[in-house]
Protein backbone atom coordinates (compact mmCIF):
# COMPACT_ATOMS: atom_id res chain seq x y z
CA UNK A 1 0.00 0.00 0.00
CA UNK A 2 1.10 3.72 0.30
CA UNK A 3 0.93 6.41 2.53
CA UNK A 4 -1.70 8.51 3.04
CA UNK A 5 -1.42 12.25 1.88
CA UNK A 6 0.81 14.18 4.78
CA UNK A 7 2.28 17.61 4.81
CA UNK A 8 5.99 17.34 4.47
CA UNK A 9 8.95 19.57 5.82
CA UNK A 10 12.45 19.17 5.68
CA UNK A 11 13.89 21.64 8.33
CA UNK A 12 17.50 22.72 8.18
CA UNK A 13 17.57 23.18 11.89
CA UNK A 14 16.23 21.78 15.10
CA UNK A 15 14.84 25.26 16.07
CA UNK A 16 12.45 24.99 12.73
CA UNK A 17 12.36 20.95 13.26
CA UNK A 18 10.38 21.79 17.54
CA UNK A 19 8.73 25.17 15.32
CA UNK A 20 7.35 22.58 13.16
CA UNK A 21 6.03 20.59 15.80
CA UNK A 22 4.80 23.08 17.96
CA UNK A 23 2.53 24.15 14.97
CA UNK A 24 0.99 20.79 14.27
CA UNK A 25 0.12 20.11 18.08
CA UNK A 26 0.79 16.61 18.08
CA UNK A 27 -0.42 15.66 14.66
CA UNK A 28 2.98 15.29 13.06
CA UNK A 29 5.73 12.90 13.11
CA UNK A 30 9.12 13.22 13.30
CA UNK A 31 10.84 11.34 10.94
CA UNK A 32 14.45 9.62 10.93
CA UNK A 33 15.91 6.89 9.15
CA UNK A 34 12.09 5.57 8.36
CA UNK A 35 12.75 1.83 8.89
CA UNK A 36 10.00 1.65 11.19
CA UNK A 37 8.24 4.80 10.28
CA UNK A 38 7.70 4.80 6.54
CA UNK A 39 6.13 1.09 6.52
CA UNK A 40 3.91 1.84 9.34
CA UNK A 41 2.82 4.75 6.40
CA UNK A 42 2.39 2.54 3.79
CA UNK A 43 0.26 0.27 5.64
CA UNK A 44 -1.18 3.00 6.98
CA UNK A 45 -1.39 2.17 10.25
CA UNK A 46 0.23 5.77 11.28
CA UNK A 47 -2.17 8.71 9.47
CA UNK A 48 0.26 11.48 10.36
CA UNK A 49 -1.05 15.38 8.95
CA UNK A 50 2.74 15.87 8.47
CA UNK A 51 6.38 14.25 8.89
CA UNK A 52 8.91 16.44 10.09
CA UNK A 53 12.24 14.99 8.30
CA UNK A 54 15.65 15.41 10.43
CA UNK A 55 17.46 13.89 7.44
CA UNK A 56 18.87 17.79 6.82
CA UNK A 57 19.73 18.19 9.61
CA UNK A 58 23.85 17.61 9.71
CA UNK A 59 24.53 18.69 13.10
CA UNK A 60 22.17 15.62 14.43
CA UNK A 61 24.70 13.34 12.85
CA UNK A 62 27.88 12.63 14.66
CA UNK A 63 30.05 10.33 17.77
CA UNK A 64 32.15 11.71 20.19
CA UNK A 65 33.81 11.25 23.44
CA UNK A 66 32.81 13.37 26.28
CA UNK A 67 34.10 12.96 30.18
CA UNK A 68 34.23 9.21 29.92
CA UNK A 69 30.70 9.10 27.74
CA UNK A 70 30.34 8.32 23.85
CA UNK A 71 27.83 10.33 22.87
CA UNK A 72 25.94 10.24 19.66
CA UNK A 73 23.72 12.87 17.55
CA UNK A 74 20.28 11.61 17.10
CA UNK A 75 20.17 10.93 13.52
CA UNK A 76 23.78 9.09 13.86
CA UNK A 77 23.47 6.05 11.25
CA UNK A 78 23.39 2.46 12.69
CA UNK A 79 25.64 1.74 9.52
CA UNK A 80 28.39 4.50 10.75
CA UNK A 81 28.40 2.95 14.43
CA UNK A 82 28.95 -0.80 13.11
CA UNK A 83 31.93 0.91 11.62
CA UNK A 84 33.08 3.59 13.56
CA UNK A 85 36.76 3.14 15.25
CA UNK A 86 35.76 4.91 18.73
CA UNK A 87 32.79 2.64 19.25
CA UNK A 88 34.59 -0.85 18.58
CA UNK A 89 37.13 0.51 21.22
CA UNK A 90 34.94 2.70 23.67
CA UNK A 91 31.90 0.79 23.32
CA UNK A 92 32.15 -2.98 21.98
CA UNK A 93 29.28 -4.30 23.17
CA UNK A 94 27.13 -1.45 21.34
CA UNK A 95 29.22 -2.46 18.19
CA UNK A 96 28.27 -6.46 18.72
CA UNK A 97 24.87 -5.37 19.19
CA UNK A 98 24.34 -3.36 15.82
CA UNK A 99 24.63 -6.42 14.07
CA UNK A 100 22.20 -7.86 15.23
CA UNK A 101 19.97 -4.80 13.89
CA UNK A 102 18.26 -5.61 11.13
CA UNK A 103 20.31 -5.83 7.80
CA UNK A 104 23.12 -3.16 6.50
CA UNK A 105 20.97 -1.97 3.85
CA UNK A 106 18.63 -1.06 6.95
CA UNK A 107 21.46 -0.15 8.73
CA UNK A 108 22.33 2.74 6.11
CA UNK A 109 19.05 4.46 6.93
CA UNK A 110 18.33 3.59 9.95
CA UNK A 111 19.24 5.50 13.53
CA UNK A 112 19.94 5.21 16.73
CA UNK A 113 17.41 7.83 17.69
CA UNK A 114 15.04 6.24 15.67
CA UNK A 115 15.64 3.18 17.30
CA UNK A 116 15.73 4.23 20.55
CA UNK A 117 12.60 6.86 20.71
CA UNK A 118 10.68 3.86 18.59
CA UNK A 119 10.95 1.87 21.94
CA UNK A 120 9.97 -1.68 20.61
CA UNK A 121 10.73 -4.15 23.21
CA UNK A 122 12.27 -6.67 21.14
CA UNK A 123 15.01 -4.07 19.91
CA UNK A 124 18.91 -4.46 20.57
CA UNK A 125 19.79 -0.41 21.22
CA UNK A 126 17.00 -0.24 23.85
CA UNK A 127 18.33 -3.17 25.23
CA UNK A 128 22.56 -1.94 25.16
CA UNK A 129 20.66 1.54 26.77
CA UNK A 130 19.27 -0.17 29.47
CA UNK A 131 22.26 -2.55 30.23
CA UNK A 132 24.81 0.25 30.86
CA UNK A 133 22.53 2.66 32.30
CA UNK A 134 23.19 5.28 29.61
CA UNK A 135 20.39 8.35 28.97
CA UNK A 136 18.96 10.92 25.95
CA UNK A 137 19.30 14.10 25.57
CA UNK A 138 15.65 15.49 24.76
CA UNK A 139 14.99 19.16 23.24
CA UNK A 140 11.28 20.68 23.68
CA UNK A 141 9.55 23.99 23.76
CA UNK A 142 10.92 24.33 27.33
CA UNK A 143 14.67 23.31 26.81
CA UNK A 144 16.64 20.17 27.21
CA UNK A 145 16.44 17.67 29.77
CA UNK A 146 18.43 14.49 30.22
CA UNK A 147 16.17 11.14 30.79
CA UNK A 148 17.56 7.81 32.04
CA UNK A 149 17.23 4.94 30.63
CA UNK A 150 15.27 3.74 33.56
CA UNK A 151 12.52 6.73 33.10
CA UNK A 152 12.23 6.44 28.92
CA UNK A 153 10.66 3.10 28.24
CA UNK A 154 7.37 3.25 28.91
CA UNK A 155 5.52 0.01 27.31
CA UNK A 156 5.67 -1.55 24.02
CA UNK A 157 6.55 1.00 21.44
CA UNK A 158 5.75 4.15 24.04
CA UNK A 159 8.74 6.24 25.56
CA UNK A 160 8.40 9.38 28.20
CA UNK A 161 9.45 12.34 25.71
CA UNK A 162 6.24 14.40 25.01
CA UNK A 163 5.22 14.38 21.01
CA UNK A 164 6.82 18.12 20.72
CA UNK A 165 10.11 16.82 21.79
CA UNK A 166 12.81 15.78 19.81
CA UNK A 167 15.02 12.98 21.28
CA UNK A 168 18.96 14.84 20.40
CA UNK A 169 21.60 12.57 21.89
CA UNK A 170 22.03 9.55 23.03
CA UNK A 171 24.96 8.90 25.78
CA UNK A 172 26.47 5.95 26.63
CA UNK A 173 29.33 5.61 29.04
CA UNK A 174 32.82 4.35 27.92
CA UNK A 175 33.60 0.61 28.44
CA UNK A 176 36.75 0.44 30.56
CA UNK A 177 39.40 -2.20 28.73
CA UNK A 178 39.45 -5.28 30.13
CA UNK A 179 35.50 -5.60 30.71
CA UNK A 180 33.89 -8.75 28.79
CA UNK A 181 30.72 -8.02 26.74
CA UNK A 182 28.41 -10.04 24.85
CA UNK A 183 24.83 -9.57 23.15
CA UNK A 184 23.10 -13.00 23.06
CA UNK A 185 20.09 -13.29 20.76
CA UNK A 186 17.80 -15.91 19.53
CA UNK A 187 15.49 -15.23 16.37
CA UNK A 188 13.76 -17.18 14.05
CA UNK A 189 16.14 -15.49 11.09
CA UNK A 190 18.92 -13.53 10.86
CA UNK A 191 17.88 -9.67 10.74
CA UNK A 192 14.51 -10.12 12.35
CA UNK A 193 13.84 -8.71 15.73
CA UNK A 194 14.87 -10.73 18.77
CA UNK A 195 12.48 -13.08 20.40
CA UNK A 196 14.53 -12.92 23.38
CA UNK A 197 17.86 -11.13 23.32
CA UNK A 198 20.61 -10.32 26.40
CA UNK A 199 23.25 -7.93 26.73
CA UNK A 200 25.87 -8.17 29.05
CA UNK A 201 29.15 -6.53 30.22
CA UNK A 202 31.24 -7.74 33.11
CA UNK A 203 34.46 -6.09 34.72
CA UNK A 204 36.41 -9.25 36.19
CA UNK A 205 38.98 -8.25 39.25
CA UNK A 206 41.07 -11.40 39.81
CA UNK A 207 38.36 -14.07 41.20
CA UNK A 208 35.81 -11.88 41.74
CA UNK A 209 33.47 -9.08 39.78
CA UNK A 210 33.87 -5.51 40.34
CA UNK A 211 30.86 -5.10 38.07
CA UNK A 212 27.81 -6.60 35.98
CA UNK A 213 25.39 -4.97 33.60
CA UNK A 214 22.26 -7.06 32.35
CA UNK A 215 19.70 -6.45 30.49
CA UNK A 216 16.78 -8.14 28.05
CA UNK A 217 15.13 -7.39 24.88
CA UNK A 218 11.75 -8.99 24.13
CA UNK A 219 11.21 -10.41 28.03
CA UNK A 220 8.46 -7.79 28.16
CA UNK A 221 6.55 -4.69 27.19
CA UNK A 222 9.83 -2.70 28.06
CA UNK A 223 13.64 -3.75 28.47
CA UNK A 224 14.60 -5.04 31.81
CA UNK A 225 17.34 -4.46 33.56
CA UNK A 226 18.34 -7.62 35.83
CA UNK A 227 19.94 -6.09 39.10
CA UNK A 228 19.64 -8.59 41.70
CA UNK A 229 21.16 -11.40 38.91
CA UNK A 230 23.97 -8.60 38.66
CA UNK A 231 24.05 -8.42 42.10
CA UNK A 232 24.76 -12.13 42.68
CA UNK A 233 27.63 -12.13 40.23
CA UNK A 234 29.02 -9.12 41.91
CA UNK A 235 28.66 -10.80 45.88
CA UNK A 236 30.02 -14.69 44.29
CA UNK A 237 32.49 -13.61 41.74
CA UNK A 238 32.06 -15.40 38.24
CA UNK A 239 32.42 -19.17 38.82
CA UNK A 240 30.33 -21.47 36.89
CA UNK A 241 27.97 -21.77 39.88
CA UNK A 242 27.81 -17.68 40.59
CA UNK A 243 26.79 -17.74 36.74
CA UNK A 244 24.17 -20.24 36.48
CA UNK A 245 22.70 -18.73 39.37
CA UNK A 246 22.32 -15.28 38.01
CA UNK A 247 20.68 -17.07 35.00
CA UNK A 248 18.08 -18.57 37.09
CA UNK A 249 17.37 -15.30 38.78
CA UNK A 250 17.30 -13.09 35.64
CA UNK A 251 14.30 -15.85 34.27
CA UNK A 252 12.47 -14.77 37.69
CA UNK A 253 13.09 -11.23 37.15
CA UNK A 254 10.96 -10.79 33.83
CA UNK A 255 7.24 -10.90 33.11
CA UNK A 256 6.95 -11.33 29.28
CA UNK A 257 3.60 -11.83 27.26
CA UNK A 258 3.06 -14.32 24.68
CA UNK A 259 2.67 -13.76 21.26
CA UNK A 260 2.49 -15.19 17.59
CA UNK A 261 6.79 -15.09 18.10
CA UNK A 262 6.95 -17.13 21.40
CA UNK A 263 4.96 -18.04 24.19
CA UNK A 264 5.71 -16.34 27.93
CA UNK A 265 7.07 -19.28 29.29
CA UNK A 266 9.83 -19.84 26.65
CA UNK A 267 10.85 -15.77 26.18
CA UNK A 268 11.27 -16.95 30.44
CA UNK A 269 13.27 -19.65 29.21
CA UNK A 270 15.20 -18.29 26.66
CA UNK A 271 16.00 -15.52 29.25
CA UNK A 272 17.95 -17.85 31.41
CA UNK A 273 19.53 -19.93 28.48
CA UNK A 274 21.04 -16.55 26.79
CA UNK A 275 21.66 -15.04 30.27
CA UNK A 276 24.09 -17.72 31.21
CA UNK A 277 25.61 -18.00 27.36
CA UNK A 278 26.21 -13.96 27.27
CA UNK A 279 27.81 -14.29 30.65
CA UNK A 280 30.16 -16.97 29.48
CA UNK A 281 31.20 -15.53 26.16
CA UNK A 282 31.66 -12.00 28.36
CA UNK A 283 33.55 -13.41 30.09
CA UNK A 284 35.95 -15.32 27.53
CA UNK A 285 36.03 -11.72 25.72
CA UNK A 286 37.34 -10.49 29.23
CA UNK A 287 40.00 -12.84 29.35
CA UNK A 288 41.03 -13.06 25.56
CA UNK B 1 -0.69 17.03 -8.02
CA UNK B 2 -1.21 20.86 -6.01
CA UNK B 3 1.34 19.76 -3.19
CA UNK B 4 4.04 18.59 -6.21
CA UNK B 5 7.68 18.69 -5.13
CA UNK B 6 10.46 18.93 -7.49
CA UNK B 7 13.10 15.84 -6.94
CA UNK B 8 16.32 16.32 -8.85
CA UNK B 9 18.77 13.61 -8.36
CA UNK B 10 21.64 11.68 -10.75
CA UNK B 11 20.29 8.10 -11.42
CA UNK B 12 23.68 5.87 -13.03
CA UNK B 13 25.75 8.55 -13.37
CA UNK B 14 22.90 10.77 -15.11
CA UNK B 15 20.88 13.61 -13.94
CA UNK B 16 17.18 13.22 -14.00
CA UNK B 17 13.97 15.36 -12.58
CA UNK B 18 10.47 14.71 -11.82
CA UNK B 19 7.72 16.14 -9.83
CA UNK B 20 5.75 14.33 -7.66
CA UNK B 21 3.72 14.41 -4.57
CA UNK B 22 5.89 13.92 -1.17
CA UNK B 23 4.10 10.41 -0.03
CA UNK B 24 5.79 9.24 -3.60
CA UNK B 25 8.00 6.36 -2.77
CA UNK B 26 11.17 6.54 -4.47
CA UNK B 27 10.96 3.03 -5.58
CA UNK B 28 7.68 4.10 -7.59
CA UNK B 29 9.43 7.36 -7.98
CA UNK B 30 12.23 5.17 -10.25
CA UNK B 31 10.10 3.02 -11.88
CA UNK B 32 6.81 5.27 -12.62
CA UNK B 33 8.29 8.87 -13.38
CA UNK B 34 11.69 7.99 -14.52
CA UNK B 35 10.84 4.90 -16.29
CA UNK B 36 13.52 3.08 -14.38
CA UNK B 37 11.36 -0.77 -13.62
CA UNK B 38 14.68 -3.23 -13.03
CA UNK B 39 14.49 -2.11 -9.21
CA UNK B 40 11.46 -4.30 -8.55
CA UNK B 41 9.09 -3.74 -5.57
CA UNK B 42 7.96 -7.06 -3.40
CA UNK B 43 6.59 -6.27 -0.10
CA UNK B 44 6.47 -2.64 0.63
CA UNK B 45 7.39 -2.38 4.21
CA UNK B 46 10.98 -2.52 4.28
CA UNK B 47 11.39 -7.00 4.31
CA UNK B 48 11.91 -8.78 1.02
CA UNK B 49 14.97 -6.27 -0.22
CA UNK B 50 13.66 -6.58 -3.88
CA UNK B 51 13.92 -2.46 -4.22
CA UNK B 52 17.04 -2.39 -3.12
CA UNK B 53 19.81 0.15 -4.53
CA UNK B 54 22.75 2.15 -4.11
CA UNK B 55 22.05 5.49 -2.29
CA UNK B 56 25.31 7.76 -2.13
CA UNK B 57 27.01 4.50 -2.40
CA UNK B 58 24.98 2.12 0.13
CA UNK B 59 22.68 0.03 -0.19
CA UNK B 60 19.37 0.95 1.03
CA UNK B 61 15.24 0.07 0.81
CA UNK B 62 13.95 2.28 -1.64
CA UNK B 63 9.99 1.47 -1.14
CA UNK B 64 10.66 2.75 3.01
CA UNK B 65 12.26 6.48 1.88
CA UNK B 66 10.41 8.81 0.14
CA UNK B 67 11.12 10.08 -3.31
CA UNK B 68 11.64 14.10 -2.06
CA UNK B 69 14.01 12.68 0.63
CA UNK B 70 16.55 11.40 -2.53
CA UNK B 71 16.41 15.17 -3.57
CA UNK B 72 20.09 15.73 -4.67
CA UNK B 73 21.43 12.02 -4.07
CA UNK B 74 23.49 9.86 -6.44
CA UNK B 75 21.59 6.57 -7.15
CA UNK B 76 22.68 3.71 -8.72
CA UNK B 77 20.16 1.05 -9.93
CA UNK B 78 20.27 -2.33 -11.49
CA UNK B 79 20.42 -0.39 -14.71
CA UNK B 80 23.57 0.92 -13.77
CA UNK B 81 25.62 -1.88 -13.20
CA UNK B 82 26.46 -2.90 -16.89
CA UNK B 83 29.91 -0.91 -18.36
CA UNK B 84 30.66 0.00 -22.05
CA UNK B 85 28.28 -2.85 -22.63
CA UNK B 86 29.83 -5.69 -20.54
CA UNK B 87 28.35 -7.46 -17.59
CA UNK B 88 29.68 -6.35 -14.07
CA UNK B 89 31.56 -9.43 -12.63
CA UNK B 90 28.47 -9.93 -10.37
CA UNK B 91 26.34 -10.07 -12.80
CA UNK B 92 28.45 -12.83 -14.64
CA UNK B 93 28.96 -14.70 -11.77
CA UNK B 94 25.09 -14.87 -10.76
CA UNK B 95 24.72 -15.90 -14.96
CA UNK B 96 27.85 -18.92 -14.60
CA UNK B 97 26.69 -20.33 -11.38
CA UNK B 98 22.70 -20.35 -11.05
CA UNK B 99 22.38 -17.27 -8.77
CA UNK B 100 18.95 -16.58 -10.13
CA UNK B 101 15.94 -18.41 -11.19
CA UNK B 102 12.49 -16.35 -12.15
CA UNK B 103 14.89 -13.41 -11.36
CA UNK B 104 12.65 -11.31 -8.81
CA UNK B 105 15.12 -10.64 -5.98
CA UNK B 106 18.18 -10.59 -8.08
CA UNK B 107 18.11 -6.33 -8.76
CA UNK B 108 18.04 -6.37 -5.06
CA UNK B 109 20.37 -9.35 -4.19
CA UNK B 110 23.02 -8.09 -6.61
CA UNK B 111 22.70 -4.25 -5.23
CA UNK B 112 22.99 -5.99 -2.08
CA UNK B 113 25.96 -8.08 -2.82
CA UNK B 114 27.98 -5.49 -4.15
CA UNK B 115 27.47 -2.96 -1.35
CA UNK B 116 28.32 -6.53 0.77
CA UNK B 117 31.85 -6.48 -1.59
CA UNK B 118 33.04 -2.92 -0.95
CA UNK B 119 32.51 -2.93 2.53
CA UNK B 120 34.27 -6.48 2.66
CA UNK B 121 35.99 -7.66 -0.17
CA UNK B 122 37.05 -11.28 1.71
CA UNK B 123 33.88 -12.37 2.76
CA UNK B 124 33.74 -15.81 4.42
CA UNK B 125 30.97 -17.95 3.53
CA UNK B 126 29.20 -17.50 6.63
CA UNK B 127 29.25 -13.83 6.11
CA UNK B 128 27.87 -14.03 2.55
CA UNK B 129 25.04 -15.88 3.84
CA UNK B 130 24.45 -13.02 6.79
CA UNK B 131 24.89 -10.25 4.09
CA UNK B 132 22.74 -11.62 1.37
CA UNK B 133 19.89 -12.61 3.91
CA UNK B 134 19.12 -9.13 3.77
CA UNK B 135 16.99 -10.54 0.51
CA UNK B 136 14.84 -13.01 0.35
CA UNK B 137 14.82 -15.44 -2.67
CA UNK B 138 11.90 -17.63 -3.09
CA UNK B 139 13.32 -19.37 -6.03
CA UNK B 140 17.40 -20.52 -5.69
CA UNK B 141 17.46 -22.01 -2.39
CA UNK B 142 20.24 -19.50 -2.17
CA UNK B 143 22.96 -21.97 -2.46
CA UNK B 144 23.99 -20.77 -6.24
CA UNK B 145 23.67 -17.18 -4.83
CA UNK B 146 26.47 -17.40 -2.44
CA UNK B 147 28.68 -19.20 -5.30
CA UNK B 148 27.85 -16.69 -7.42
CA UNK B 149 29.03 -13.85 -4.83
CA UNK B 150 32.11 -16.14 -4.07
CA UNK B 151 33.29 -16.01 -7.48
CA UNK B 152 32.81 -12.42 -7.68
CA UNK B 153 34.50 -11.42 -4.85
CA UNK B 154 37.79 -13.24 -6.53
CA UNK B 155 37.54 -11.50 -9.75
CA UNK B 156 36.39 -8.04 -7.68
CA UNK B 157 39.22 -7.94 -5.50
C1 LIG C 1 13.56 -5.48 7.60
C2 LIG C 1 13.82 -4.75 8.86
C3 LIG C 1 14.42 -5.40 9.92
C4 LIG C 1 14.68 -4.75 11.11
N1 LIG C 1 15.26 -5.45 12.12
C5 LIG C 1 15.54 -4.83 13.28
C6 LIG C 1 16.17 -5.53 14.35
O1 LIG C 1 16.49 -6.72 14.25
N2 LIG C 1 16.41 -4.85 15.49
C7 LIG C 1 16.08 -3.53 15.64
O2 LIG C 1 16.34 -2.96 16.68
N3 LIG C 1 15.49 -2.85 14.65
C8 LIG C 1 15.22 -3.46 13.48
N4 LIG C 1 14.60 -2.76 12.49
C9 LIG C 1 14.18 -1.37 12.74
C10 LIG C 1 15.31 -0.41 12.47
O3 LIG C 1 16.36 -0.58 13.38
C11 LIG C 1 14.81 1.03 12.58
O4 LIG C 1 15.76 1.78 11.94
C12 LIG C 1 14.61 1.61 13.94
O5 LIG C 1 13.78 0.85 14.75
C13 LIG C 1 13.96 3.00 13.84
O6 LIG C 1 14.93 3.90 13.52
P1 LIG C 1 14.73 4.92 12.33
O7 LIG C 1 15.86 5.87 12.40
O8 LIG C 1 14.54 4.18 11.08
O9 LIG C 1 13.42 5.69 12.80
P2 LIG C 1 12.05 6.02 12.07
O10 LIG C 1 11.48 4.80 11.46
O11 LIG C 1 12.22 7.21 11.22
O12 LIG C 1 11.20 6.44 13.34
C14 LIG C 1 10.71 5.50 14.27
C15 LIG C 1 9.85 6.20 15.33
O13 LIG C 1 10.65 7.00 16.20
C16 LIG C 1 10.29 8.37 16.12
N5 LIG C 1 11.56 9.12 16.11
C17 LIG C 1 12.60 8.91 15.26
N6 LIG C 1 13.62 9.72 15.57
C18 LIG C 1 13.23 10.47 16.63
C19 LIG C 1 13.87 11.49 17.41
N7 LIG C 1 15.13 11.88 17.15
N8 LIG C 1 13.17 12.04 18.42
C20 LIG C 1 11.91 11.63 18.69
N9 LIG C 1 11.26 10.67 18.01
C21 LIG C 1 11.91 10.09 16.97
C22 LIG C 1 9.51 8.52 14.83
O14 LIG C 1 8.61 9.57 14.88
C23 LIG C 1 8.83 7.16 14.73
O15 LIG C 1 7.68 7.14 15.53
C24 LIG C 1 14.32 -3.38 11.27
C25 LIG C 1 13.72 -2.70 10.22
C26 LIG C 1 13.45 -3.36 9.02
C27 LIG C 1 12.78 -2.63 7.91
S1 LIG D 1 9.81 -3.98 -1.66
FE1 LIG D 1 11.26 -2.91 -0.51
S2 LIG D 1 11.94 -4.39 0.87
FE2 LIG D 1 10.31 -5.41 -0.14
S1 LIG E 1 15.26 -15.96 -8.37
FE1 LIG E 1 13.14 -16.00 -8.03
S2 LIG E 1 13.00 -14.97 -6.13
FE2 LIG E 1 15.11 -15.19 -6.34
Amino acid sequence: MKPVKFDYHAPASLDEALALLRRYGGDAKILAGGQSLMPLLNFRLSRPAALVDLNRIPSLAYIEEHDGQVRFGAMTRQRMIEFSPLVARRLPLLREATKWVGHLPIRTRGTIGGSIAHADPSAEYPAVLTALDGEVVARGPKGERVVKAKDLFVTYLTTSLEPDEILVEVRLPATDAGAGFALEEFARRHGDFAIVAIAALVVPDGARCRAARLATAGAGPVPVRLRAAEQILERDGLTDAAIDAAAGRAAELVSPDSDIHASADYRRHLTAVLTRRALRRALRVAHG
Amino acid sequence: MADAVTVRLTVNGVEREGRCEPRKLLVDFLREDLGLTGTHVGCEHGICGACTILIDGEAARSCIMLAVQADGAELLTIEGLMRDGKLHPLQEAFREHHGLQCGFCTPGMLMTALDLLRTNPSPTEAEIREGISAVLCRCTGYHGIVRAVEAAARKMR
